[in-house]
C-alpha cells in the first residue's frame, strides 16, 4: 500500500510551488528532495535537535514534524529565504558572521530561522532572552556563548537599520 | 525515520470529521498539532492506515473564558493558550505550566487538547487537568459526552476516548477565590520531560491560614496522580513552616525507577518541589486577598489615599 498521493502547492519565500507527494512525506522532505531547497537541514528528524526550523506564516515550526500535506497553501520561509535579494546577510545572518556564531553550519539554518522570528516578538533581548529564544536548538561545536552574542548583535544591527530607515525618511522629507 | 504509508483526509467541518472518524473505524489516528504523533509515525511506533487532520477545522481553534473557567478548542496551540490574558486571569496555573511543555517552537504547533488526549503521564497538561478538576468534552456520531479528569486517563499514553471518539474541548476551572497556584518540575536539559514536575493549589481563609491544599504529579505514576495535602498543612499560616507536605507527598508516592532518575531521586524531588509549589501557591493566595482588602478598604474607586 503507497497510501494517498495529493498535489500541493506551498508558497515557499514568496514563491508559489507546487508539488506531488505522498500524504506520508515530512515537509522538511519536501523541501529538501521535491524542491530541491536543501537549505533546511535534518538533524534528529524527531523535533529534539532544531536543525529543520523554518517559519510557517511567520511562526517558527519544526519541518520534521510536520506534514507536507498538512500545511497545503501556506507561506513557508527556510533559510534560503533570509537574505536579501542580491544576496545581502539580513541582520541575523550578518550577526553570525560577527560573532563567529557558526562553525560546522549544520545547526545553523534553524538557528538563523528561530532568532529572525524571535527578534520580531522580542526586539530588544537580554542575555536570558537570548538564551530562552534558542532553547529549542541543539549546537555541537560552539558551546553557544557566540551564538546567544550573535543574537543580541542581530538585535542592535536590526536597531540601527531601523534607525538609518528613519533618518533616511527625515532627510527625504516622507516622515511624519 | 519515515512514517509508513497512510491515507490521509482534511475536513473543514467538525460533522464531516466525526463522520469520517466512524467510518474509518479502529484504523483512523487524528492529528492535530502533532509534534507527539508525528515522531511516533516516523519511529513507525504507530502506523495508521488513515490519519484525519483536524487542521483546517476553524471552529474547534479557540480559548473561551469565563467565570467559572477556561475553555479550550481542540485546534487552540499550547503558545495560543499560554499567552491569552483571559486564561491568565482566570486561572493562572496554565500559563505557569504551559511554560514548561517542551520549546516554544513545538508550543507554537503543538494542541494542548491534543498533549492531554495522548495522555503521557510525563506531560504537563495532563497533569493539570486534573489537579483542577476539569475535563474533556468528546463527539462522536452516537452524541456528545463530558469526562471527568480522573475518569480521563487509564494509563500511559491510553485514555477514555473510545473508537470514533473526537476530543473536541477541554474545560480548566477557574481559580477559587482566596487561591493561588504554582508550578514547579526538574528535567535533565530546559525543555526535556520532566524527571519529576508538581502543580499546586492553595486557599487561604481569612486569617490567611491553610484550609485547602493539593498538588498533581507528572512523570511519578503511570496517569496523573493528585494529593490532597489539606492534612499535613490544615490551619497553618500562609507563612509558616509548611514543610510537612513534602514529608507527606514523598510517603504517598511509589515512582518507578528508569534510565534517567532511580525511584528514591523522585521520590526526594517529590517532596522538595512539593514544599516549593505549596509555599509558592500559599504566598500568591495570600498577595491577591492583601490587594482585594487594600482595594476594598479605600473609601472610593480612584480617590487619593
Amino acid at each position: 500500500m503507497t497510501g494517498s498521493w495529493h498535489e500541493l502547492t506551498l508558497i515557499v519565500n514568496g514563491v508559489p510551488l507546487r508539488a506531488t507527494v505522498p500524504a506520508r512525506r515530512l515537509l522538511s522532505d519536501c523541501l529538501r528532495h521535491d524542491l530541491g531547497l536543501t537549505g533546511t537541514h535534518v538533524g534528529c528528524e524527531h523535533g529534539v535537535c532544531g536543525a529543520c526550523t523554518v517559519l510557517i506564516d511567520g511562526v517558527p515550526m519544526r519541518s520534521c514534524l510536520l506534514l507536507a500535506v498538512s500545511v497545503d497553501g501556506q507561506a513557508i520561509t527556510t533559510v534560503e529565504g533570509l537574505a536579501g535579494p542580491d544576496g545581502e546577510l539580513s541582520a541575523v545572518q550578518q550577526a553570525f558572521q560577527d560573532c563567529h556564531g557558526l562553525q560546522c553550519g549544520f545547526c545553523t539554518p534553524g538557528f538563523l530561522t528561530t532568532i529572525t522570528a524571535g527578534l520580531i516578538g522580542c526586539p530588544d533581548p537580554t542575555a536570558d532572552d537570548a538564551r530562552d529564544m534558542i532553547g529549542g536548538n541543539l549546537c555541537r561545536c560552539t558551546g553557544y556563548q557566540n551564538i546567544v552574542a550573535a543574537v543580541l548583535r542581530a538585535a542592535e544591527l536590526t536597531r540601527a537599520a531601523a534607525g538609518e530607515d528613519a533618518d533616511a525618511a527625515v532627510d527625504s522629507g516622507q516622515a511624519p | 525515520m519515515k512514517p509508513s504509508a497512510f491515507d490521509y483526509r482534511r475536513p473543514e467541518q467538525l460533522d464531516e470529521a466525526i463522520d469520517l472518524l466512524g467510518e474509518l473505524g479502529p484504523d483512523a489516528k487524528v492529528l492535530a498539532g502533532g509534534q507527539s504523533l508525528v515522531p511516533l509515525l516516523s519511529m513507525r511506533l504507530v502506523a495508521p492506515k488513515h490519519l484525519l487532520d483536524i487542521n483546517r477545522i476553524a471552529q474547534l481553534d479557540f480559548v473561551s473564558c469565563g467565570a467559572d473557567g477556561v475553555r479550550v478548542g481542540a485546534l487552540a496551540r499550547h503558545a495560543v493558550l499560554e499567552r491569552d490574558a483571559g486564561a491568565r486571569a482566570v486561572q493562572p496555573l496554565l500559563a505557569a505550566a504551559l511554560a514548561m511543555v517542551a520549546h516554544p517552537t513545538i508550543r507554537n504547533r503543538g494542541t494542548t487538547v491534543g498533549s492531554i488526549v495522548h495522555a503521557d503521564p510525563a506531560a504537563e497538561m495532563p497533569a493539570v487537568l486534573c489537579l483542577l478538576g476539569g475535563s474533556i468534552t468528546a463527539t462522536s456520531t452516537s452524541g456528545r459526552r463530558t469526562i471527568g479528569a480522573s475518569d480521563f486517563f487509564l494509563g500511559p499514553l491510553e485514555s477514555a476516548l473510545q473508537e470514533g471518539e473526537l476530543a473536541v474541548e477541554a474545560f480548566f476551572p477557574a481559580l477559587p477565590p482566596q487561591s493561588g497556584t504554582a508550578f514547579a518540575e526538574i528535567s535533565r536539559r530546559h525543555g526535556d520531560y520532566a524527571v519529576c514536575g508538581v502543580a499546586g493549589l492553595v486557599t487561604l481563609d481569612d486569617d490567611l491560614r491553610i484550609s485547602v491544599a493539593r498538588a498533581g504529579y507528572l512523570s511519578v505514576s503511570p496517569t496523573p496522580l493528585v494529593l490532597d495535602l489539606t492534612d499535613a498543612v490544615s490551619g497553618r499560616t500562609f507563612d509558616g513552616d509548611l514543610s510537612a507536605a513534602g514529608d507527606f507527598a514523598s510517603a504517598a508516592v511509589d515512582p518507578e525507577p528508569d534510565i534517567h532518575a532511580s525511584a528514591d531521586y523522585r521520590r526526594h524531588l517529590v517532596g522538595v518541589l512539593t514544599n516549593r509549589v505549596i509555599v509558592g501557591a500559599a504566598q500568591r493566595a495570600a498577595r491577591e486577598i492583601m490587594a482585594n482588602g487594600a482595594r476594598q478598604a479605600l473609601p472610593m474607586p480612584g480617590a487619593q489615599p
